[in-house]
Parts: structure tokens; C-alpha cells; sequence
């Protein structure tokens, strides 16, 4: 009965628009919506009450809506980077600032990133001044297969940051799975199997969605995701089992396919195993994080309706299971029927989302290669990464009803040489100043002649 | 013990060098300096240049790589080596093939002079891991050339996708002076003699900062500091001194490259993050006897542009790599172009297998977070930040990194500005001989180890 209270106490909204959200309209811009569609010139773009109201051509702005011109600029959705460890890092190399991973945790599925996010961190203030204003964060395998459940947060300037916590959990069925499991790769499908099934069985006799006593939910995407772990159970619990009661609770959503599993696979025949997995546990929501090899089995990933959060640039064979690795693998997926977007994970840092997507643009004027139209590299950065976070139409696309997430950039965002100049979040808009920025203004020159640069700040 | 290394230094500046392994290309030499003889340049460069057609590039723009730019302009190029540089009137010599570059962008090849192709490889495996040899916390005495495996696929990647015709390749930073580098030709080969860049000179690869005193201080040794850093660091010079001041007659590897750097014949590539660290450094040069050729990475190095300027030190650095680690706390995209605003050497490097196939690309971002910030930098001269800065970081702007008559006709003929996300190699020439076409599916290298596996010969 507790349980049932936590879940009614739970639903609450997460994209809410937030107080301070100014209506504005940009006119004259070169507008690209991030649906897939070409750039529009001369367009307009207006946002009311923290939300996209028109974007296009031959839009009229309302009486009382503030203008600006947007002559010589691009607006873009804001970026939506997928999969980040943005605000669980200060510095990747000090280990008491990183949280992505725990090593000596008793826990694994159980590990939940939203407790953990430092929305002042700097790859956050880093991240937003490059445009970037959604993102989902990933913890890390380390302990086991699992690395734990992930969150979909905003960037804004603002105290909360978490839109949806516990969105999704994280494991590994590659060569990293394989050794996490034990050794192999036969023995992290075996800790797999063996974790959805004593998550099931936790699921149905403790009363959690998923067993019989508890019919489907209508899933808004607003509603906060419940934490099974938290749910007063005293079920009993076979006594060879091997996951924490904690662990198991988390992949209840799992195996009852309310919580989307996204595993990272890179090899072909690792590819089909995933996918293999539906038949067997029929409920999951996969999304296949990597995929350099996706290309080979493109058909068979859209045969099966799993999207793909790639890395685009990959095109070494960094381990045996990225042996075809190519530039082409995106564009090729995506001429399959493949719903991919581009992996922040495979880059030095999410702020360069955009010019991965623009080299997957360079592709289409190379002979055999398979790229992306400009619009579709806009979309592996907006629309479909929200798509595939369960944010579609309402995050990463300029339409009406949308959360106004707009960057403003002083040319074509896809362009190694263009940055924002305005970003917006829920209508807001937000500082651009970080550490990098002050250390740029204190060092414009180095003059010391009256004090030392320390004062100069 | 100031007194004591002057007389070093003096004594030093005139020994004659009995046993340095200088460069010339030649191998064939040898000489009786020792109790036995050994080759004057062991291991020497068998690499000689393909074939190639005389050929005429017309009507692309033309970075020289020199901070020239020609508008329509002709490159002339024949028996591996520029013959002209001009515009739309420069006469072509008959025999010329001539290829259409109307709306293309030619510039040298690009040179990377940060890479561990070959040293780690892909891929990735334990097995391949040969770039450190982190055992003691000065290697002087190893060799990069000794790790390199052509047959890593990541040159061709370099090739086809970057236009890289000339890259060094270093040891890695976890030691305090980490072993020589090689300069390679990026042409596939059987061994790596067969890529070696004819008289190139050495590299010595230093590091400082992070990585040595936490490699060896985790094991309980010096240095776990940074002044153990530094104190590693100068006892091993001044033992070096001691060495080349004498006759220099027993063989020491370590210290025959370390003579080598006190004798001027092989550079100082100096990886090192911090400010502050990299100004003791050029001092700890000052009192040893020995400059910084160029520090590599560099993030702050914005912070001392002045200091390196009147050191004529080269930083190489990525244009906007952030906070991986302490070290790289400051790093800001503006890094170049304050160095460029304060007239010190730039060279964009990439220290990755993935980063060297967009070299232009980086330049291009570094470029441009200076305009924002009012720090205007002319395309042509920062086509030199990855072609010829970096031959002159690397001791080759004699013979290549810019296009100029007498010089290897390394050449990449651009779809489109090489400052722009949007462009590809089309093509790249290597003294010459075209090495690859994105044109023509056979002309693009495959590695022996890409046979018969998944994607053998894709575009990649």
C-alpha cells in the first residue's frame, strides 16, 4: 500500500514551464526546426510563456511580443546530447570529482545518477554556452554489467535540473560487459537473463508495475518514474538469488518495459544478441548505444524498431568489435529505416555534437560514402535524441506547443567556426559565462603593470 | 655546483660528438668511434618516393602553408618535388597533367607532430600498448621507432580523411624524458624504415607535470612530486653533461640522445599543461644547457604567450580540449590566438588517432574563438598552424611544410575550404606520388591487418 502512494505522490510535471520565461520573437533568422527539414531563411521564430508558438516563414508576431532581428543568424532547438556524464564530473582524471562510476558499490542497477547531479558544474556551464541545453547522463559500468539508471536533465540556470530521473538503465553486452561479468561475453548475457528474471519475479510478488495486480499506466512522459526500490516490500526472495533486493527493484521497470534499457554493443553478432533479447523478454524498450557495426545488420535493427544513439566519427577498429567501423555507419543506418542519433559518449566532449553532425554533412560529397542531409545531422543532435528520451515533439524541434529551447548562433551551427550567441531554456535566457570564459577575459592581454592578473577579474 | 655545470657547458659546447646518431638518411657510413663499430645512422630510412606524373593543379585557392594565398592559383609539381607556385598565369610545362581545381582549396599536406600511430595502434589491445615504457622515469634510451607497427590502420585514416603526409610520432608522457620520436612520411610500408622521413632529426619526448609523478609515485618511487619532477630531471642532465663532455667512448643510449639534445642535433618535445611548470621548464633549459623545442598540449599556454615568444618556444596544443584532467582545468578555446595576438609559435596537434584525421578542422574552431574575441587571424596563416609551424617545430620546414619550389610536393587538393567542417581530402599527393583519391576506390591504403575482415576497403 505504500508503494501505491509513492506512485500517486510521484506524478508530478517535470517539464513545467518555469517562472521568469519571456515571450520573444526573432525575426530574419535562418531557421532550422531540427525535424529533418532544410534551413528556412528570413524566418521567424516566437516563444510565449516558455513555449514555441511558430517557428517558420510568413509567421505574423503577436502584438506586445518583444522582436529582435535575427539578420545573419541561425536559430536552432536547443542541443540535446546524448549520452553524457554531464554534472556527475568536475575533472574526469580526480577521482573525488568524478561520479560516473563506483568501482567497490555493493550496488549496480540500483545506482541512480539523479541523486547526484552539480548543475554548476563546469561541462554543464561549458556544455550550455556551446548551445547545448538538454542532455541525458549515464553512469558508468564498473561493478558490474549494470551501471545504473540515468536522467534526463535541463541546463538551465536554474535549481532544478532533473526532468525526468531514473529514465532509463545502462548496462554493457560488448567486450566491456564481458569482462564486468567475469570474463566473457556468455557470461554477461548469462548475469543479464539471470537479473531480468529474479527482477521479474521481485516485480510480481512485491506488487510493482508489471505484476498482475497492477493494471498498465497511460505513460504521459511527464509523470515522475517511480523508484521501485523505495516500495515497502516484504516479498520473500529465493535464497540463491544474486542481485541486492535493491538491484532488483530497479530493473523491475526494466523487465516490464516501462523503463527503456539501453545497452551498449558494438559488434554485428553483439547487435543481433540484443535484439534477440525481445524474445525472451518480450516487454523491453532497447535503445543500442554505439553500434559502430551497425551498418551490417541496419535492417534488422529497423526491422525491429530499436533506435540507435551512435558514435559518428568511429572509423578505427579501436577494439576486435569495431572491426567495420566506418563514417558511413549513421548515414547508412538511417537509409535502412534506423532512428539514430549521434552518441555524445564517443567524443572528447558533448560541446562538439555539432560538428560531428556536420562532418556526417561532408560525407554526402564523398563517392560511396553515406552521410546526412543538413537537416537530417540537425535531427541526430535535436529531435531524434529527444525522441529516443521520450521527449518527442516537445524537446530538440522548433513546433508550436515545444519547450522553448532556443539557441541563437552567429552562423551555421553545424560549422566548426560557429557559436551561440543567445541560448534559451523554458523561454529563459540563459548566462554564457564559465570558468573558460573568465579565464578569457582575464588573459586578453597580459599586462601587469599596475597589479597582478589575479585582480583583474 | 653552479660553477661546476658552467665548466660543463663550456666543456660540452666544444666536444666534438664521437657517437651521436645524427639523421642523414644515409646509413651506409660507419664509423670507428668506439671499441666497435656501429652504424652512424642505425635503423636508417630505406623510404624512397613512388612515382608520379608531372602534374598541374589549376584554379583552386591556394594556401601555401607559408601565410601565402592564391586566388585561382596553379601549383606545378614534377619528380616528387614543387616546381612552381603561381596564379592563373603560370606557364605549364608541357607533360603536365592537368587537374581541374576550380572551387577546391589546395594546400601542403598536413603535418601532425603529435601522434602515437604505430606506438598505440589499433587496435587498442594490451598487446599493442608500446608507447610507454613506464618502468623507469627517464627512458632516454628508447626508441619510438623500435614501437611503431605499420601496419596500423589509423595511418590510412590519417591520409584519407586528414591529408596527414608527415607526422612524428612520441613516446608517451608517463615518463619524465620518455625516449625519441620519429618523423615518419605517411605512406604505407612494409617496415617502418620504409616511412622513416629522410633526415629528419630526432625528438626527445619530455613530460611534466601529472603523469610522471603519479605513474611512479604510485608505485612508491621518485617522483611523486612536481619538484621531484624536476629534481629527476636535472640529475640526469648533469650526469649527461659528464657523459658528453667525455670522450664518449663506451656506449650509453640513454645518454648518447642526451648528448644529442645538448649538442643541439636532436629537439625537445616537452609535453606540459601548466603555465607556470612550462616557464621552470625553459628555465631548467637555461641552466642545462638545452631549449624547448615546443610544448606539447599546453593548455595555458595563453597565460606566458610573452615568455614563450622571447624563448621562441612552438606551443602544440589542441584548440579547445577541456578539464579531462587537473592539469587541464584552464584550457580555453582562445589558447591559439592569444599565442597568435602575442606573436609565439602555434601548432595544432592531435595526440589521437581520431583528432589527427581534422587537424584542419581544429584550426579552424581555434581560429574562430579568436575572432570572437577580436583577434582576427587570416586564413592563410592559419593553414600554417598544421602544416608548416609544425615542420618548423619538427626540424623539416627545409623540405616540406609549404609549398615551394625545390620542396616534397606533399599536396592535398581539398572538395571545398579546408577551414570548414565540409570539405575532405580529395586527393593527397606525397612527394609526388598520389596516395590517395577519394575518387578512385583503389587508391586508398589498406592496412594488412583490415584483410579479409569486416569493412576491408570501405570509405571509413
Amino acid at each position: 500500500m505504500i508503494g501505491r502512494t509513492l506512485l500517486a505522490a510521484s506524478a508530478a510535471l517535470a517539464l513545467a514551464a518555469p517562472a521568469g520565461a519571456q515571450d520573444f520573437a526573432i525575426t530574419n533568422a535562418t531557421v532550422a526546426t531540427g525535424d529533418g527539414s532544410a534551413p528556412i531563411e528570413n524566418a521567424t521564430v516566437i516563444v510565449r510563456g516558455g513555449k514555441v508558438v511558430a517557428a517558420g516563414a510568413n509567421v505574423q508576431v503577436p502584438a506586445g511580443v518583444p522582436v529582435s532581428d535575427g539578420s545573419g543568424t541561425w536559430v536552432t532547438p536547443g542541443i540535446f546530447a546524448t549520452v553524457t556524464d554531464l554534472g556527475l564530473v568536475d575533472v574526469g582524471a580526480v577521482g573525488e570529482s568524478n561520479d560516473t562510476a563506483a568501482r567497490s558499490s555493493p550496488f549496480s542497477a540500483a545506482l541512480d545518477v539523479a541523486t547526484s547531479i552539480n548543475r554548476r558544474s563546469q561541462h554543464i556551464l561549458v556544455s550550455r554556452a556551446a548551445g547545448i541545453t538538454r542532455a541525458a547522463v549515464a553512469p558508468s559500468a564498473a561493478s558490474s554489467i549494470f551501471a545504473g539508471q540515468g536522467a534526463m536533465i535541463d541546463l538551465g540556470d536554474d535549481p532544478q535540473a532533473i526532468d525526468r530521473p531514473r529514465a532509463f538503465q545502462f548496462v554493457e553486452l560488448g567486450e566491456t560487459g564481458g569482462r564486468l561479468a567475469g570474463g566473457s561475453r556468455t557470461a554477461a548475457h548469462t548475469l543479464l537473463r539471470n537479473a531480468l528474471r529474479e527482477a521479474s519475479r521481485f516485480g510480481e510478488e512485491s506488487g510493482l508495475v508489471g505484476g498482475p495486480s497492477r493494471p498498465a499506466e497511460v505513460s504521459t512522459g511527464d509523470d515522475i518514474p517511480i523508484d521501485p526500490r523505495l516500495v515497502e516490500s516484504d516479498a520473500e526472495r529465493a535464497t540463491d538469488v544474486l542481485l541486492t533486493r535493491f538491484d532488483a527493484a530497479a530493473l523491475v521497470p526494466v523487465v516490464a518495459g516501462r523503463q527503456p534499457l539501453y545497452v551498449h554493443v558494438e559488434r554485428a553478432a553483439d547487435i543481433r544478441s540484443v535484439l534477440a533479447l525481445r524474445q525472451e523478454f518480450p516487454r523491453l524498450d532497447l535503445v543500442i548505444v554505439g553500434a559502430s557495426e551497425g551498418w551490417m545488420v541496419a535492417d534488422e535493427i529497423a526491422a525491429a524498431g530499436v533506435p540507435v544513439i551512435a558514435d559518428a566519427l568511429t572509423d578505427l577498429p579501436a577494439r576486435f568489435e569495431q572491426l567495420a567501423s566506418t563514417q558511413s555507419n549513421i548515414g547508412r543506418m538511417q537509409d535502412a529505416g534506423v532512428k539514430v542519433a549521434i552518441n555524445a559518449a564517443a567524443m572528447e566532449q558533448p560541446r562538439y555534437l555539432p560538428h560531428f553532425a556536420g562532418n556526417l554533412v561532408a560525407l554526402a560529397s564523398i563517392p560511396r560514402a553515406a552521410g546526412l542531409s543538413w537537416g537530417e545531422a540537425l535531427a541526430s543532435i535535436t529531435s531524434i535524441p529527444a525522441e529516443i528520451s521520450g521527449f518527442g515533439g516537445r524537446l530538440g524541434v522548433l513546433k508550436p506547443g515545444a519547450a522553448g529551447d532556443v539557441v541563437v548562433w552567429d552562423g551555421d551551427p553545424l560549422e566548426v567556426t560557429s557559436a551561440p550567441v543567445r541560448v534559451y531554456v523554458d523561454g529563459v535566457e540563459q548566462p554564457l559565462e564559465n570558468h573558460q570564459t573568465g579565464l578569457r577575459n582575464r588573459y586578453r592581454d597580459l599586462d601587469e603593470s599596475e597589479l597582478p592578473k589575479a585582480y583583474d577579474w | 655546483m653552479r660553477a661546476a655545470i658552467r665548466v660543463l657547458l663550456a666543456a660540452t659546447a666544444t666536444a666534438a660528438l664521437a657517437a651521436c646518431a645524427t639523421t642523414e638518411g644515409s646509413g651506409d657510413s660507419a664509423k670507428s668511434a668506439s671499441a666497435y663499430d656501429y652504424p652512424d645512422t642505425p635503423y636508417p630510412s630505406t623510404y624512397q618516393p613512388y612515382p608520379g606524373v608531372p602534374t598541374a593543379l589549376v584554379g583552386a585557392t591556394v594556401y601555401d602553408g607559408a601565410g601565402g594565398r592564391i586566388d585561382n592559383g596553379t601549383v606545378l609539381f614534377a619528380d616528387g618535388k614543387v616546381v612552381g607556385v603561381g596564379g592563373a598565369d603560370l606557364a605549364i610545362p608541357a607533360g603536365y597533367t592537368r587537374i581541374d581545381g576550380t572551387g577546391k582549396f589546395v594546400t601542403p599536406g598536413v603535418i601532425d607532430i603529435h601522434s602515437h600511430l604505430g606506438d598505440y595502434p589499433t587496435p587498442s589491445v594490451d598487446a599493442h600498448s608500446d608507447g610507454n615504457e613506464a618502468t623507469a622515469p627517464t627512458t632516454p634510451e628508447v626508441w619510438a621507432e623500435h614501437s611503431v607497427w605499420p601496419q596500423d590502420p589509423g595511418f590510412t585514416r590519417a591520409l584519407a580523411n586528414g591529408g596527414v603526409t608527415s607526422l612524428q610520432i612520441l613516446p608517451g608522457s608517463a615518463n619524465l624524458m620518455g625516449g625519441r620520436s620519429v618523423t615518419l612520411k605517411n605512406v604505407p610500408s612494409r617496415t617502418v624504415q620504409g616511412m622513416k622521413f629522410p633526415g629528419a632529426p630526432y625528438g626527445l619526448k619530455m613530460a611534466c607535470g601529472e603523469n610522471p609523478k603519479r605513474v611512479y609515485g604510485s608505485k612508491g618511487r621518485t617522483p611523486s612530486t612536481r619538484m621531484g619532477n624536476f629534481a629527476v630531471n636535472r640529475q640526469t642532465w648533469i650526469d649527461a653533461h659528464e657523459y658528453a663532455a667525455g670522450d664518449r667512448d663506451e656506449r650509453d643510449l640513454g645518454k648518447e640522445t642526451l648528448a644529442g639534445v645538448l649538442d643541439g642535433e636532436i629537439l625537445i618535445h616537452n609535453h606540459c599543461y601548466r603555465a607556470d611548470e612550462m616557464a621552470l621548464v625553459m628555465d631548467m633549459g637555461k641552466e642545462m644547457g638545452y631549449r624547448v623545442t615546443a610544448f606539447h598540449h599546453a593548455v595555458e599556454a595563453y597565460k606566458i604567450g610573452d615568455l614563450l615568444r622571447e624563448n621562441d618556444v612552438c606551443s602544440a596544443i589542441w584548440s579547445d580540449w577541456y578539464g579531462f584532467k587537473m592539469e587541464a582545468y584552464d584550457g580555453i578555446p582562445e589558447n591559439a590566438a592569444l599565442l597568435y595576438q602575442a606573436g609565439a609559435c602555434v601548432v595544432i596537434h592531435s595526440d589521437s588517432e581520431n583528432g589527427i584525421q581534422r587537424l584542419n578542422q581544429d584550426a579552424a574552431k581555434a581560429q574562430a574563438a579568436g575572432a570572437r574575441m577580436g583577434i582576427q587571424i587570416p586564413d592563410a596563416e592559419v593553414v600554417g598552424w598544421f602544416t608548416l609551424n609544425a615542420a618548423k617545430a619538427m626540424g623539416i620546414d627545409d623540405v616540406t611544410g609549404s609549398l615551394a619550389a625545390g620542396k616534397m610536393a606533399d599536396v592535398v587538393l581539398w572538395n571545398g575550404d579546408p577551414l570548414s567542417v565540409y570539405s575532405r581530402p580529395e586527393k593527397v599527393w606525397i612527394d609526388g606520388a598520389l596516395m590517395f583519391d577519394a575518387n578512385d576506390p583503389q587508391r586508398r591504403p589498406v592496412s594488412d591487418f583490415e584483410l579479409g575482415q569486416p569493412g576491408e576497403g570501405d570509405v571509413k
